[in-house]
């Protein structure tokens, strides 16, 4: 089924100076009254400059609590998150979010074009520029017609397209999206899926994509990383070998598009049954919690 | 035409309330109670004159500075408690004994610390009037939605920029509750606060023109403050509908859904 050479148990890590976005060893428990939850155990993955890469995992596999650590919104209980060799302890100014909440990421008071300059203006970008990178930035997500609309006037798939242009426009390095498509409708989706595609070839953005949905994982990157279950590690890290022309139609009915998600729905199913990647299971072995 | 409607959906009640009221006086008005005619003429002669700068004037200023300090203070002092939990805790008991207190009790308390002066009155004012804005302050802070905490965050907006563009706009709804009922609170107690050892005002010539057995004239004064609390609550109504343009809109879309 798989070539071998695709798919490595545990996430891939490039030679250091290489990677833009390294994961080591994130670990991520809560403490709660009830008692510690482990969400996040053992996480180490590089995403190298300008990649486009998937991470999909069984719903409660601590998709959310990895983003926000990694956008420095969360504290890592042990292990590291590094951009550009440097530790992320706080929301760096390279990255930008794209949350699933459109409707409550977006801020209701302001109009579109006013939520998309907000991150600008407050970083003190001069006027003339800021006006240059919002309406750029709303071009490349077809809202050029609306800047003067109130995101609730628009509907959900627009709103989400006005966070990403709130992203886009910040200048971001690494763009990190949590489930940005899980709340619109399956048309809209698709004309997201390829929006993001089209801004992250035309501006080299490094982009880390958070899904549950399989198909969408390997539509849109060019790695997919699969996480276990909860308490998560990487269950595997495979290289997504499509053409890099990705085309909704033509893309999904390639004989090799079925075969790679064949091949993650059954990783996704057998770490929903509690398996866990040979390494991971040693080490859970000897180092009983 | 909208607008001619709307005018006659505003006088439609008054006008049929003063016919009403025509007719009740008819037949010879009681003493306590004086004819339409009889008011409007005591109404003119009483207030349009020198008595609008002795006392509506300065009745109406002491009101002003009082509700727009309440609405400031209240405002600032909510955006710090409400910010920061561990003062939340702390305060929050205390406010409420604070507010549980009616302030006209504080007047004499304030006629000793501040005097008998027009510092006193605003003071009667504000420490009535801020409790609304206050707690509703607070609570709109604390109310805040995580997502869009996170999203300030992630894009480096803090301190007084996030108080700037998130915290007070998206606090403004309950904000504006809370100082559409510190307006009606601020006009109650600038009347009280004028009946104590008071030589101007309002309220102390309301008082005046009662123990004198100056009917008409009393009724007139009423009458004041009737309109003093329509104009106030117009002039809030516009205010509102221009701040709260997206709540409004934001509301009739989610009803719609």
């Amino acid at each position: 089924m798989l070539s071998s050479q695709n798919g490595t148990a545990g996430g891939r890590t490039l030679p250091e100076g290489e990677a833009l976005l390294s994961v080591r060893g994130l670990k991520k428990v809560y403490h709660t009254d009830g008692g510690d939850i482990e969400a996040v155990r053992d996480l180490t993955f590089d995403l190298g400059h300008g990649e486009l890469v998937c991470l999909v995992g069984p719903s409660g596999s601590g998709k959310t609590t990895l983003l926000k650590c990694i956008a420095g919104l969360l504290g890592a209980t042990s292990g590291e998150v590094l951009l550009d060799g440097q530790k992320v302890t706080g929301p760096p100014k390279k990255m930008a979010v794209v949350f699933q909440e459109y409707g409550r990421s977006l801020f209701p008071w302001l109009r579109v074009a006013d939520n998309v300059e907000l991150p600008l203006k407050n970083a003190g970008v001069p006027k003339a520029e800021r006006k240059k990178l919002v309406d750029d930035a709303l071009e490349a997500v077809g809202l050029s017609h609306v800047p003067k609309s109130y995101p609730w006037q628009l509907s959900g798939g627009m709103q989400q397209r006005v966070a990403i242009a709130r992203a886009v426009a910040y200048q971001p390095e690494v763009l990190l999206m949590d489930e940005p498509f899980a709340a619109v409708d399956a048309q809209t989706r698709a004309d997201l899926e390829d929006l993001i595609r089209n801004v992250w070839k035309k501006l080299g953005v490094t982009v880390l994509f958070v899904t549950h949905d399989i198909d969408e994982s390997i539509y849109l990157g060019q790695r997919v990383i699969i996480l276990s279950s909860s308490p998560t590690v990487v269950q595997e890290d495979i290289l997504i070998d499509l053409p890099a022309e990705r085309d909704q139609l033509e893309t999904r009915s390639l004989p090799r598009f079925t075969e790679l998600r064949h091949h993650v729905y059954a990783e996704i199913q057998k770490a929903k049954q509690g398996h866990r990647p040979e390494e991971a299971k040693t080490k859970f072995l000897t180092n009983p919690k | 035409m909208k607008l001619l409607k709307s005018i006659s959906f505003i006088l439609a009640l008054p006008v049929l309330l003063i016919l009403w009221w025509v007719a009740a006086t008819l037949g010879g008005a009681s003493f306590f109670v004086p004819t339409p005619a009889d008011l409007g003429k005591t109404f003119i002669e009483t207030w349009v004159g020198e008595r609008m700068f002795t006392d509506v004037l300065p009745s109406v200023q002491r009101l002003v500075l009082g509700v727009l300090g309440a609405i400031v203070l209240g405002v600032l002092l909510g955006l710090l408690v409400g910010m920061n939990r561990t003062a939340r805790a702390i305060t929050e008991p205390v406010f409420e004994f604070f507010r549980a207190l009616p302030p006209p009790v504080l007047i004499p308390v304030l006629m000793l610390l501040v005097g008998i002066n027009d510092g006193m009155k605003i003071a009667v004012i504000i420490s009535g009037a801020i409790w609304p804005v206050l707690l509703n302050t607070i609570e709109g802070v604390r109310a805040i939605d995580p997502v869009q905490n996170e999203t300030s965050r992630s894009y480096g907006i803090s301190g007084l920029a996030r108080i700037r563009y998130q915290v007070l706009p998206s606090a403004t709804p309950t904000i504006m509750a809370g100082i559409r009922q510190c307006l009606s609170i601020g006009l109650i107690l600038m009347v009280i606060s004028e009946m104590f050892a008071s030589s101007s005002g309002l309220g102390f010539a309301i008082v005046q023109f009662q123990r004198s057995f100056a009917v008409p004239e009393m009724w007139s004064g009423i009458v004041v403050l009737g309109l003093i609390g329509v104009i106030m609550s117009f002039i809030f109504q516009w205010i509102e509908r221009r701040v709260l343009r997206w709540y409004n809109g934001l509301k009739e879309v989610e009803n719609a859904v």
